[in-house]
């Protein structure tokens, strides 16, 4: 596994304490989990995704991902009805562990109150948390 | 240093899938030729022939007896699969079972026809809910997870009863990975519950969330850090004080027959899996059974048909209107029924609370052990299993994986790994009462040289198991592509 300092954490996302990424696109928020976290549960076989047309609170569970090791909780870093879902990984769940932050996205959210994006960690702040 | 490993080097043999041994019109048997006229059915009522591989006898006994030297059991060594209770299954039990009477014995055959087979039945309960403290049982349920919906249903037929549904159960984070589907499947939300930092759960934290929408909490003592809940007593008060029920999972029963019941402890409803602790093959060697024991305020609610006794014959009694109703055809696995049984007898009371007492000096004497070779993250003292983890090897980049692996390499099936979840990279070890200290120190010796050898070889664990058939299997194409068909 990787030592905090090899992960591979982008300025331009947002993240949550549960490993979480957000990231604002127009009006809609992108969200995904981290290297850190496809990191920790090792190879990925199943990403469980909502509906498009459901609605969840902030740090509500939207879903799961499933590794060789365990089936991880993914909660929303903010409120919102889900848009999108990145059909692509139903056949492909590694591109979550080979580019987490592209084609490995999970869900794209229009988020109810777009502030709540300010109440998310930066790199500086989640690597403080990681850290401990 | 050791002498000798369990697994050594030998001769085994390729085999093929039965479709490509298949040679048109092979077969295994030669009929007379027909003395009488063909009277063909009506061909409604037939169709195709079943799609069969055509074999010769001696094809399909070579088949699976070359299949079944590829494979480990507890026959063969060594089992410390963490939670799962590989004890050795006594062939008296086997035996018992084949008997014609049993064997033969035909479920519609009526109570009259039965009564050796209701009386095993009638017995074994009583047995159980001595053994237990509990005050009835079913023996329907066919496996643990199974006994865990039974006893989540009475739970809700309960409340049901009492007019008033909850919404909610607590699951501690130390119970059993399955206890929050059956939960759900009751359309109760699990509340998880984190463990102190003793590896138990505290009281505290159970007062803090436990309310009159909350249905009960579902505990499994020993939890599956092999850790006995302390305060199991005073949870169980806290729960019963709003109105909620206590199910205990006994999956982990094998630590504490003869020494606890659970009954006494305040817990209402309890699961046994006689496939573990009175051992009943399974992982492969036959069906589970998960009896559930109940005290009597849930007693009504119990799965139909009961056994009970009427002076000296025996019944199935099917009218109890508050019964959770029928969760298997007939009553259940009567073949398990019979091994657990025979267990029982075989053993006595004072066999049973040896075996528990074993059991947990088997855990304790393995656990000492190795606490200096592999990172231990709750040092105290264990039940039936030990938890270890693999922090101290990670410098190496040697994982839990590869050192399970490795294990089979020296002639022991690897523990249980990654379970449970509250522990980073688990590595489970469950001996049971049934190995011997020479068998339990092999083991001991194997993990300190690929301990070793992890510092000064580690490719020897990344490129482990060698030595079987099959070697490393491609986990993730199995789980990601997997084939569903032959």
């Amino acid at each position: 596994m990787k030592d905090i300092n090899e992960l591979n954490l982008p300025e331009d996302v947002k993240y949550t304490k549960d490993h979480e990424w957000a990231k604002v696109d127009g009006d809609t928020v992108t969200i995904g989990i981290n290297d850190y976290a496809q990191d920790q549960l090792g190879e990925i076989v199943f990403v469980e995704m909502p509906a498009v047309g459901d609605s969840f609170s902030a740090e509500d569970e939207f879903g799961s991902v499933e590794s060789v090791k365990a089936v991880s909780e993914m909660y929303m870093p903010i409120a919102g009805e889900i848009v999108a879902i990145n059909e692509d990984l139903e056949d492909a769940p590694e591109n979550v562990n080979e580019d987490c932050y592209q084609s490995g996205w999970i869900i794209k959210v229009k988020p109810s109150d777009p502030s709540e994006m300010d109440a998310l960690m930066d790199k500086a702040a989640y690597l403080e948390m990681l850290k401990g | 240093m050791m002498t000798q490993r369990p697994g050594t080097k030998g001769l085994i043999f390729n085999e093929p899938n039965v479709w490509d041994k298949s040679r048109e019109g092979r077969c295994a048997i030669s009929l007379p030729k027909a003395d009488v006229k063909r009277a063909p059915l009506d061909a409604a009522l037939t169709g195709d022939a079943p799609n069969l591989p055509q074999l010769s006898e001696l094809d399909v006994v070579r088949h699976y007896t070359r299949l079944s030297q590829w494979n480990f059991g507890v026959d063969s060594g060594m089992y410390p699969l963490g939670s799962c209770t590989m004890k050795y299954n006594p062939k008296t039990n086997e035996v018992q079972a084949a008997r014609q009477g049993f064997a033969g014995a035909h479920p519609l055959a009526g109570d009259d026809c039965s009564q050796g087979a209701l009386r095993l039945m009638y017995d074994l309960e009583r047995a159980l809910a001595e053994i237990t403290g509990f005050d009835a049982v079913t023996l329907q349920p066919a496996a643990g997870a199974h006994g865990e919906l039974a006893g989540m249903l009475i739970i809700h037929a309960y409340h049901a009863k009492q007019g008033k549904q909850r919404s909610k159960i607590i699951i501690p984070d130390t119970a059993h990975g399955t206890n929050p589907a059956s939960a759900t499947l009751c359309g109760y939300k699990s509340v998880n519950l984190k463990s102190g930092p003793k590896g138990i759960l505290e009281p505290e934290a159970v007062a803090a969330i436990m309310d009159e929408e909350t249905a009960g909490i579902m505990i499994t003592n020993p939890n599956t850090l092999g850790l006995f809940e302390e305060n199991i007593k005073e949870i169980c008060e806290i729960v019963h004080a709003k109105g909620g029920l206590v199910y205990g999972d006994g999956a982990n029963m094998n630590a504490i027959m003869g020494v606890v019941q659970p009954g006494k402890l305040g817990i209402d409803v309890l699961h046994l899996n006689l496939h573990k602790t009175f051992s009943t093959p399974h992982g492969g060697g036959g069906p589970g059974s998960g009896p559930v024991a109940v005290n009597d305020k849930l007693k009504p609610f119990l799965p139909v048909p009961r056994v009970e006794k009427d002076l000296d014959t025996f019944k199935f009694v099917t009218d109890c209107p508050d019964s959770i109703g029928r969760l298997h055809t007939f009553y259940g696995h009567f073949g398990v029924m019979v091994k657990a049984y025979a267990y029982i007898l075989t053993m006595g009371a004072q066999g049973l609370l040896d075996a528990s007492r074993l059991a947990v000096l088997n855990a304790n004497y393995i656990k000492e052990s190795l606490k200096g070779t592999l990172n231990l993250p709750y040092d105290r003292p264990c039940m039936h299993e030990c938890v270890f983890n693999d922090a101290k090897q990670q410098e190496y980049h040697i994982s839990t994986m590869d050192m399970a692996k490795r294990l089979l390499d020296y002639g022991f099936h690897p523990p249980t790994v990654y379970f449970p979840l509250v522990v980073d990279g688990a590595f489970m070890v469950e001996p049971t009462e049934t190995e011997s200290k020479e068998d339990i120190d092999q083991f001991i010796d194997a993990v300190k040289a690929i301990a070793k050898e992890a510092q000064t070889d580690p490719e020897k664990l990344t490129a482990a198991p060698v030595l079987p058939k099959v070697t490393r299997l491609d986990e993730v194409a199995a789980a990601r592509k997997p084939c569903l068909r032959g």
